[in-house]
């Protein structure tokens, strides 16, 4: 099965997220911070990891770059999921590694075609 | 709605779009005549019905039109858009090095998703800029629909159904919560409303056409005739790309299928429309 960590402050999105990630075959485990995530992954890293922009502790792109650096960290596919809709977050995050990114709000029709584009489907 | 009035509408839409409507799901059909019955002040479908039976062209036609399916997404199906990437256009470009002039029709196009994916497609390999003609035709029987095609701003939903998020970056520019497509992309895209029961006398020469998702919601006549003058229209070493539960198989001896491409056609040049217009040249 494959596996996805997602990412966000929000307890309610991250619930919305992975109900819809579990209907369509994933097996999820959650993060509320870019710390506590960065700790997930060194434990176990997912195939893919849905992110937030915004949290407290330590920022989306701030893990991003610190999980790329990470030993076997360049192998989850990353997809920003947040309310930061403009070019210039959209292009820092592909710089910075980032594979797909959905702009809030989103629906499982969204992270469906999402996951067609980055071969997860 | 009264089972008359959706006989009647059934009817009008078959007559002149060769689409049938299907199971009556009176709900649906309302919803879509809502903006209708709201510009010709009708208080319900049975009063736009009773005006139709006069025979009002105006009202026919923007009934015919709201009553059509405008479904579509970028890069819809994908399998299809890899095949046009990877099989279509190198034959293609290597057929008219010589010309350097490339005709492409996509016969409906609603909101201009399909033909803006083809426009990007076409961009990847800079024929402009290494000096090719490219004529990208896009066609719908809807109006509004062509209207919005023409504008190229899609929502927030919209961009993110197919389209992938660098093509985003690249293609598109931000309007508030709105993507408008980059004018360049704009400008390589001719939109015109088209009925495909018309004469297809102002199209000739076309390498490619799309014809994806619309012969599925035709009747059999209808699909039958779209497909012979398809391949009028056609050069004899062009393709035809068809939606994925669409066939010309028992319709139109025009086509043959291309080994190893689900969905891909060519014109058969040994019989048929094909042959005649082989003649004819």
């Amino acid at each position: 099965m494959k596996s996805c960590l997602v990412v966000d402050d929000s307890r309610v999105i991250r619930k919305v997220a992975c109900r819809i990630l579990s209907d369509l075959g994933f097996q999820t485990a959650e993060a509320e911070d870019g710390i506590t995530a960065l700790e997930s992954c060194r434990a176990h890293m997912p195939e893919m990891i849905l992110l937030d922009w915004s949290m407290p502790n330590m920022t989306g792109i701030e893990f991003l770059r610190a999980l790329r650096r990470e030993r076997a960290g360049e192998k989850p596919i990353v997809v920003f999921c947040t309310t930061e809709n403009d070019t210039a977050h959209i292009t820092e995050a592909l710089s910075a590694g980032a594979n797909e990114y959905i702009m809030k709000p989103f629906d499982r029709e969204i992270i469906q075609a999402k996951l067609v584009e980055v071969g997860l489907a | 709605m009264k089972p008359d009035d959706f006989e009647y509408l059934a009817r009008l839409l078959r007559r002149r779009s060769g689409i049938v409507l299907g199971q009556p799901r009176p709900a649906h059909i309302e919803n879509r005549l809502a903006p209708v019955m709201r510009r010709f002040g009708f208080k319900d479908v049975g009063a736009l019905v009773a005006e139709l039976r006069h025979g009002r062209d105006a009202l026919a036609r923007a009934a015919t039109e709201a009553l059509t399916t405008n479904e579509s997404s970028f890069f819809r199906d994908r399998a299809a858009f890899d095949l046009f990437r990877d099989r279509v256009l190198p034959a293609i470009v290597e057929r008219r090095a010589g010309t350097k002039r490339l005709r492409l029709w996509c016969a409906a196009c609603a909101a201009g998703q399909e033909a803006y994916s083809i426009a990007m497609m076409l961009d990847d390999l800079k024929l402009p800029q290494k000096g090719w003609s490219v004529d990208l035709i896009a066609t719908d029987i809807n109006s509004e629909m062509i209207a919005r095609a023409e504008q190229g701003l899609y929502s927030h939903f919209e961009v993110q159904r197919g389209l992938p998020i660098r093509r985003l970056v690249d293609h598109f520019l931000q309007e508030g919560q709105n993507w408008r497509i980059s004018e360049p992309l704009r400008r390589m895209v001719t939109f015109r409303p088209f009925n495909l029961l018309d004469s297809f006398g102002w199209l000739d020469d076309l390498d490619v056409v799309f014809c994806r998702n619309v012969l599925m919601y035709l009747d059999p006549k209808a699909k039958a005739g779209v497909l012979d003058k398809i391949a009028e229209v056609l050069v004899p070493d062009g393709y035809l790309l068809l939606g994925p539960v669409e066939t010309p198989t028992g319709l139109s001896a025009a086509f043959a299928a291309v080994a190893g491409a689900p969905g891909l056609y060519s014109p058969r040049v040994d019989e048929g429309p094909a042959l005649a217009r082989v003649a004819r040249r």
